[in-house]
């Protein structure tokens, strides 16, 4: 089969199995966008920004675990794109962004919408390509899904001249099966004798804590780290990028670590013994003050990226590999394995954390006649049984989000955790419920965040993809206002939010409906409705508790030790109970 | 410490700059990149010299190993190596510095590869502690320019930095 440049690419994403397409288009892609044009099998989704396509891509990864694909454009196409794939990179997510270039002729003449796409990426993804010959587009693009989805996953470019894809120079085609890259070695072979001391360790340990994150997911090992937290009988904590790979509401779940984690995660860490580290690259908001990180703990980390290990930590056995496959290997050594845990110090370990957990640190004022944005998380979660799916923006409302929606299953939290980007959650949303019709999806978000890419309320009318957007409306860019508070003295600096819209009229504006709730007994109602218009993107705007603040806190430059707690706002936490 | 990374890397266009700009967005010092293609075409060979903490060279050596385009890579400053460097340094002279200028590159053993009324271009190749005691034995009014290569250095003995 002959076919052209643009026709090629479009064909490589069929062979590819690619759903949909996320995209804009513009001048350096219109070859493209033509050959997109005589086909129906890969759905194009028009955004109204290409930042919202790269994060609807994204989220359609995040959900699916297959790669999200995105077409822009040059020059300001491919710039706008750029938050979103620096998003992608920060969480490993695997995507596939093709970008037009002006043609090789003019490359490096400034000519009309160019930018040095490749340069410009070059820092924010796994890898990137500049296809400069028609007979390279089928290897490359084979190339491109390879990288982005194997190993630990992540963004690849794909920047391609316009005349590349030059509708009159046709070729013939083969879509390769396979490709073959000497310098990429993604799959590391887990070292046998590490796996094998690690369980060692494991099993005598005294005071043993699992703290596992976004890799599990990633690397589709939840069913195995359930039966590994369940035979140990260890407490477990998650990332927040892990949530949902072990199911909150199991006994065993200590909840979320870190900065807004909980008491009993924080605590356990610090007086841990073992800590075995499972997808996690101990990321600064998950150890505090590193020198005051788990000093009590030998350190297992498995990680499939050798970077990731003793990057920021240095840890004890080091296990380079897939989650899945170790944990395998691990279950298989536990359970012919002679030792075990003693009872009675795993007994002891868990009396001490459940009176931390007793401590109820995520408790908030529930007789106020505000409305708690934790609240309305709860209620969401009730309402939705807690089976949504989970789109955040970034800011207080996601920490609530991870708090307060308990997660039972992986992939069904879908938020930007690395970067934090603001304007994620709505075309997050989109990508997820495209992918997921008969799923709910819910978007939790506050007034700030999703101003940043509100026209994609559009996109949501265009191809009926009904989600539910849940904006928890303090008037505030709420976690900057609880910076503020906290280390300078309440003087809010620009984290006010004037001339807020009418979200309700704004929302049915763009053809969808909108409810404002602004007293807690309208609440239930008001969500009772929303989720009962199944097939509507229904905008329900809160107006929430202004001063509310998201506890517990480890503040900036602090241990696990030194959490503030809302039973003392800003003072530390009584160390009797530690 | 000071480390000598030797990379073998994809020869393509912008390899270079993926090292290049992962020292710079990693905060990693570079100080010398030396790179070219090697007798396969498909690769060049890179030299890079840095320093820094045992952990921090840890975490360069596995950065660079994450780059795509990295084939292979190995830190020479810590197994048995040859080290050189070339220098070219351009040196004024009249009739009265002339031999005690041509002597002092004998004694180095340097070459002189142009010659004018009023200049030398010598030739030096060695390890950069030399080529430094070269500089500082000649009188740096004289000095007109220098260019130097980096060191490029390879381990001794029969294994070596290949597919």
């Amino acid at each position: 089969m002959e076919l052209s440049g643009g026709q090629i690419v479009v064909q490589c994403l069929k062979d590819e199995g690619v759903e949909f397409l996320f995209g804009y288009p513009g001048g350096a892609v219109l070859h493209l966008y033509d050959a997109i044009f005589h086909q129906e099998d890969v759905k194009h989704i028009l955004v109204r920004h290409e930042q919202a396509a790269t994060h609807a891509a994204d989220a359609y990864a995040r959900a699916t675990g297959k790669a999200g694909v995105v077409l822009v454009t040059s020059g300001p196409g491919a710039t706008n794109a750029v938050t979103g794939i620096a998003t992608a990179y920060l969480d490993s997510i695997p995507m596939v962004v093709i970008s037009g270039q002006v043609p090789t002729a003019v490359i490096g003449s400034d000519a009309f919408q160019e930018v040095d796409m490749v340069g410009i990426t070059r820092p924010c993804v796994k890898h990137n390509f500049l296809v400069k010959d028609v007979n390279d587009i089928a290897e490359t693009m084979k190339k491109a899904f390879h990288v982005a989805t194997t190993g630990r996953p992540g963004p690849v470019v794909v920047d391609i001249p316009k005349d590349i894809t030059d509708p009159n120079i046709k070729i013939p085609y083969i879509y390769p099966d396979a490709v073959v890259m000497r310098s990429y070695n993604p799959e590391p072979q887990a070292d046998p004798e590490k796996i094998k001391e690690a369980v060692d360790l494991i099993l005598t340990a005294k005071r043993p804590v699992i703290y596992s994150g976004g890799g599990v997911v990633l690397g589709e090992g939840s069913a195995e780290l359930i039966e590994f937290t369940q035979l140990l009988g260890f407490p477990i904590t998650q990332t927040l990028m892990g949530l949902g790979a072990y199911p909150a509401t199991d006994k065993q779940s200590i909840g979320m670590l870190g900065m807004h984690g909980t008491y009993e995660s924080n605590l356990s860490m610090h007086e841990s013994d073992v800590i075995i580290a499972i997808g996690v690259r101990f990321d600064d908001r998950v150890t505090g003050k590193l020198a005051e990180f788990c000093p009590n703990a030998k350190i297992i980390h498995i990680d499939i990226d050798p970077a990731s290990i003793s990057k920021t930590v240095k840890v004890d056995i080091a296990i380079v590999g897939s989650v899945k496959p170790v944990l395998t290997a691990m279950l298989q050594l536990i359970k012919a394995h002679p030792e075990k845990n003693s009872a009675d110090d795993l007994a002891h370990w868990w009396s001490r954390i459940e009176q931390w957990r007793s401590v109820n640190c995520l408790e908030f004022d529930r007789t106020t006649d505000q409305i708690k944005p934790q609240a309305v998380v709860e209620e969401v979660y009730r309402i939705t049984k807690g089976n949504a799916y989970v789109t955040s923006d970034v800011g207080q409302h996601q920490m609530y989000a991870a708090q307060f929606y308990h997660f039972d299953k992986p992939r069904r939290w879908i938020n930007s955790g690395g970067l934090g980007t603001m304007g994620f959650g709505l075309p997050a949303a989109i990508g997820v419920k495209l992918a997921f019709p008969d799923q709910e999806v819910v978007c939790i978000t506050g007034e700030a965040s999703i101003q940043m890419c509100i026209q994609e309320l559009a996109t949501a009318l265009q191809y009926e993809t009904p989600v539910k957007i849940i904006n928890l409306n303090n008037r505030y860019m709420g976690m900057v206002r609880q910076w503020q508070e906290f280390s300078y003295e309440s003087r809010y600096s620009h984290s006010y939010m004037d001339a807020i819209p009418d979200f309700v009229k704004l929302a049915e504006a763009y053809g969808h409906v909108g409810i404002r709730v602004e007293r807690p007994e309208d609440l239930n109602d008001a969500l009772e409705k929303a989720f009962a218009l199944k097939d509507r993107t229904v905008f329900v705007d809160v107006l929430t508790d202004r001063t509310e603040n998201v506890y517990p806190m480890i503040e900036s430059g602090k241990g696990h030790q030194d959490m503030t707690l809302r039973i003392a706002p800003g003072t530390p936490v009584d160390r009797e109970l530690a | 410490m000071r480390h000598i990374i030797s990379i073998l890397i994809e020869n393509e266009a912008g390899a270079l700059s993926r090292v290049a700009g992962l020292f710079s967005a990693r905060g990693y010092n570079i100080e010398s990149l030396t790179v070219a293609p090697t007798e396969d075409e498909t690769l060049s060979r890179m030299t890079v010299v840095t320093r820094g903490s045992e952990e921090v060279i840890e975490q360069i050596t596995k950065q660079l190993n994450k780059l795509i385009d990295v084939v292979k890579l190995i830190d020479l400053a810590i197994i048995p190596h040859v080290e050189r460097e070339l220098m070219l340094v351009k040196v004024a002279i009249n009739l009265e510095s002339r031999e005690e200028t041509k002597r002092l590159v004998d004694i180095f053993r340097g070459k002189i590869i142009d010659v004018t009324s009023n200049s030398y271009v010598v030739e030096m190749t060695g390890s950069s502690d030399k080529l430094d005691a070269f500089i500082a034995a000649l009188d740096t009014k004289c000095i007109i320019e220098t260019v130097r290569s980096g060191p490029t250095s390879m381990s001794r003995g029969v294994n070596g930095l290949h597919l």
